[in-house]
């Protein structure tokens, strides 16, 4: 369709592709599709590469791995495990480990690279939530990114299980325990998951299945998903000189953002090459094969689904009742619960905070965390939660650091597991509108500029600088929610609902710091006229 | 219809929030590269040594393959890890940092305003769908034949049963195997070989030395037909404690032999093998979840998330001066299931 005919290889290539699949219009569509450049817009960039370099490096791990555990005795090179039984599976991972040249390497890329998709993933979330990037109209994809979350936990769990060690094992063995908790149902459930009594001879296989087929297949597909979302939104972009609802501003996929891009995937690629060279992550021959009776001290899973094992230590054993002899173990069980507390928390935020502050509109611009005092508050309290249970979950350790006992260790979790979020929460809180103060201070008189100077009449004074035209906009340009009484329905009359809505809204809105306005702003300089004279009168043409 | 905004126009869409207005994108301000014909090509030659420097990462990656060649110790094979590593981190960051720098210098510096398009279709758009879709509505007829449209419902909601039926096979239903374990009366004790098969090795009540701990399984259990799973049902800790520490429920006074006691292994929290002794206080610790055991008063539960004691298995002492057990565990093992009081465990 071109005018005139290519004469190079390159431009011959071009015209070929051009006319089988019509590339022009992808270029236009998506070439100049524009990225905002900011840190926090990366993370997400990060949990996109290390999921290709999962892809990779456990496609090689598949040549090898054998996902069975028929028994074999080990006669490989490694000499503290000759002649031990192990499955075929853990057998197996030690030929990756130490015969396959380069398998190690693999292995190890394999197991950092997911170690830090979770990491990436979990930041990533908390940005969104902090900058309230998942207000309307990113819900939904707010909500694909929660998937994300599971499935990678999932995908996670399924890959560390695979070579069955002892510690992977006893992680097995611990979601059998919680399998069989269900009431009712657990028993046969756990039967039909390990095929019989646990470990028996199955899992292995089955966990390889949904680890390199069913999870990554989702994960591909769900992620898509979500980038197709972010093209479509566009991004969110920071309050900023010239950002508005209604563009976004940032660099051109081509060629800006994609050198960028391009170059952070391989130094991300490169990150991960220098973890799996030089610290070791999952070393299973250190562990031995998986037998239901040694356990070594120190157990712990992979970090992403440690808050989950944390909570197993803190609940105590009282929570297990028996209703006409049959057990409900809610000691075991609500680490179940309490994952869906978390996720679905995460999920139906936006629609709550929405309800809260009936701001039902779009929103392209984010928040600064402090001009949102109480989502942040709310989020920190969330944080704090999660990362108590985190701890928790290494409480044996840190009583040894710590020269405490493991129980004293134990009941501080347990008190900080319903104390620590509130504390979270004020304090958050208390901070968020004291930086608004702050920014209001720096706003109305200017940045500090450690200049002193003295005036007519003996006074000493600190010189301000106002703020310029871009820095000013950044800082004062914010909407703070308000607080919005219960309001009459249609038919005149105060629904029940909105009437609660309005209660907990003025708990968590009625604090706030009102956002500097513009005549305000010019009030203060009328203020200031005293100082700025005897500024004038010292200094001639300095800025204005 | 999107992204044909691909120049910036200074101050548009320009809109007050708190009585302020937006400046406008800034004006680009030129780097460096941008002025000088010199910096800029100190830049590229840095940019080229970057990709020099990654290839150099691969050429080493390739020569530690040969040079670092394992010789089947831990050592060699680290090394040579180590090496690779280095090769592959030079060779990637190389890439990756001057790409970077690349379009961080290099490339055009200027930023961008794109405008948005709202995310929801026109009204022509919309009115167009809804059309499209009321007349699909009205050329399949789905709305004026209820007939249909049920049993068409209902047909497509029974057919995934069959599934149900085929997962059927998934597993075995539990029957008794969680009432049951290798033990029962007379069933020596052996002490738990690890990971290395070799033969059954019995215990003398005279090898349990006060303040030891062994680790037992039945005898024959290699011979099962499921080791591991019978292990994960039979393991026991044996300990020999003073029978004055010990405070024996007069009912199970002959469930020891003179202050040796077994218990199941299993933690009845969520099966951790419970391997921690404590000798001072005659606690068991569980690795997992710290769930504190007391041997002194039957594995009572003194701390953490474990609600039942752990089983305790009754022994005596055969005729050759083995220790064996009296009976099966007299309750079940392992973590709490739905029907654990629903029967007895054999005697046999
Ligand atoms: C197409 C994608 C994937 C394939 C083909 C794949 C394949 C494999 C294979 C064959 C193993 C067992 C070998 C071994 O243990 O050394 C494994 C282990 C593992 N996988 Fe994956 N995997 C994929 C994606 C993922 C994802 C998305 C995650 C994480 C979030 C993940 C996390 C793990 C972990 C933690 C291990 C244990 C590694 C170790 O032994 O230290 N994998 N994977
Ligand atoms: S398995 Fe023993 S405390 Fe959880």
């Amino acid at each position: 369709m071109s005018t005139t005919q290519p004469t190079t290889a390159v431009g011959k290539a071009a015209l070929f592709t051009e006319n089988r699949v019509g590339a022009s219009r992808l270029v236009k569509e998506f070439g100049r599709k524009i990225f905002p450049h900011h840190w926090s817009f990366m993370l997400g960039e990060v949990a996109l590469y290390s999921f290709v370099i999962l892809v990779l490096t456990g496609t090689f791990l598949t040549f090898w791995f054998k996902p069975a555990m028929g028994h074999t005795i080990y006669e490989g090179p490694f000499v503290p495990l000759q002649g031990v039984e192990m499955s075929e599976a853990y057998a197996s991972t030690l030929a990756i480990s130490f015969e396959i040249r380069g398998g190690l390497f693999i292995r190890q890329m394999h197991h950092w690279a997911a170690l830090l998709f979770m990491a990436a993933l979990s930041i990533h979330a908390m940005r969104i939530f902090f900058t309230g990037a998942f207000r309307r109209p990113r819900e939904v994809n707010w909500l694909v990114g929660i998937v994300l979350i599971v499935l990678g936990m999932g995908a996670g769990f399924t890959g560390y299980s695979l070579p069955d060690d002892l510690l992977s094992g006893n992680g097995l063995r611990i979601i059998d325990g919680i399998l069989k908790a269900i009431p009712l149902v657990g028993t046969y459930i756990s039967f039909f998951v390990f095929g019989g009594e646990f470990p028996g001879v199955d899992i292995v296989s089955r966990l390889y299945s949904l680890h390199i087929m069913v999870v990554p297949a989702l994960l591909i597909a769900v992620i898509a998903v979500h980038l197709i979302f972010v093209v479509y939104h566009k991004h969110t972009q920071w309050p900023g000189a010239g950002h508005t609802e209604k563009n976004v501003v940032g660099e051109p996929v081509l060629p800006t953002f994609a050198a960028k891009a391009g170059g952070f995937f391989f130094m991300i690629f490169g990150l991960l090459a220098l973890l799996s060279g030089f610290f070791t992550t999952n070393p299973v021959w250190n562990y031995g094969p998986y037998d239901p009776s040694p356990v070594s001290a120190g157990t712990q899973p992979d970090w992403y689904i440690g808050w989950m094992d944390g909570f197993l230590r803190i609940i105590p054993g009282w929570t297990e009742f028996y209703i006409f002899g049959y057990p409900i173990s809610f000691n075991i069980f609500s680490s179940v619960l309490v994952a869906g507390l978390l996720f679905g928390g995460l999920a139906i935020w936006p629609f709550v905070e929405a309800w809260l502050t009936k701001d039902y509109r779009e929103h392209h611009i984010l928040d600064r965390p402090r001009n949102n005092p109480t989502r942040t508050a709310v989020g920190a309290a969330g944080v704090v939660w999660y990362l108590n249970m985190w701890a928790a979950a290494s409480g044996d350790l840190m009583a040894v650091f710590f020269h405490m006992s493991l129980n004293d260790m134990i009941y501080i979790f347990r008190v900080l597991f319903f104390l620590g979020p509130v504390i979270a929460y004020i304090v958050t809180k208390r901070v968020c509108l004291a930086l608004q103060r702050k920014d209001r201070e720096i706003i109305l008189h200017g940045r500090e500029s450690g200049q002193i100077i003295r005036l007519p009449h003996g006074e000493f004074q600190e010189r301000h600088k106002p703020l310029n035209e871009d820095r000013l906009w950044s800082l004062a340009s914010f909407e703070s929610p308000q607080y919005i009484p219960a309001e009459p329905g249609p038919d005149g009359k105060i629904s029940k609902i909105e009437k609660r809505r309005a209660k907990l809204a003025r708990f968590f809105y009625e604090d706030r710091v009102a956002p500097v306005t513009k005549s305000e702003l010019e009030a203060a300089h009328h203020d200031h006229g005293e100082v700025e004279q005897s500024r004038k009168d010292e200094l001639t043409g300095s800025q204005q | 219809m999107t992204s044909k905004q691909h120049t910036a126009e200074h101050g548009t869409q320009l809109e007050q929030v708190n009585g302020f207005t937006n400046p406008g994108l800034p004006e680009h301000t030129p780097r460096l590269t941008d002025i000088s014909p010199a910096a800029e090509r100190t830049t590229e030659r840095q940019i080229a040594g970057w990709f020099i420097l990654s290839m150099i990462g691969t050429i080493w990656f390739i020569v530690s393959y040969f040079l670092f060649a394992p010789d089947e110790t831990m050592a060699s094979i680290q090394l040579q890890n180590m090496m690779f590593g280095l090769g592959a981190t030079l060779a990637l960051f190389g890439i990756g940092v001057g790409l970077v720098l690349w379009g961080k210098t290099l490339v055009s510096g200027t930023e961008v305003a794109e405008d948005r398009h709202p995310i929801e279709g026109n009204e022509e758009d919309q009115a167009v769908a809804l059309e499209i879709l009321n007349q699909a509505k009205d050329e399949s007829g789905i709305a004026r034949r209820p007939l249909l449209r049920n049993t068409l419902i209902a047909a497509v909601a029974i057919a995934p049963l069959p599934a149900i039926l085929v997962f059927r096979d998934l597993g075995p239903l539990p029957g008794d195997k969680m009432f049951t374990t290798l033990w029962g009366p007379g069933v020596r004790l052996c002490q738990d070989p690890g990971g290395v098969p070799r033969e059954d090795r019995f215990i003398r009540a005279e090898d349990v030395t006060i303040g030891s701990a062994v680790h037992v399984i039945p005898e024959g259990m290699h011979e099962s037909e499921h080791p591991l799973d019978e292990k994960a049902k039979a393991a026991v800790l044996l300990m020999r404690i003073d029978p004055k520490e010990l405070n024996t429920d007069p009912a199970k006074e002959d469930w020891g032999v003179d202050g040796i006691v077994a218990y199941s292994k299993i933690c009845t929290h969520v099966g951790c093998p419970v391997a921690l002794y404590e000798h001072q206080t005659h606690h068991l610790l569980c690795p997992c979840h710290q769930s504190t055991f007391d041997v002194t008063n039957h594995c009572e539960v003194i701390f953490g998330p474990a609600k039942r004691p752990l089983p305790q298995l009754p022994i005596a002492v055969d005729s050759e001066g083995y220790l064996v057990a009296q009976r099966d565990f007299p309750e079940p093992v392992g973590p709490t299931f739905w029907e654990i009081n629903t029967r007895e465990t054999s005697e046999q």
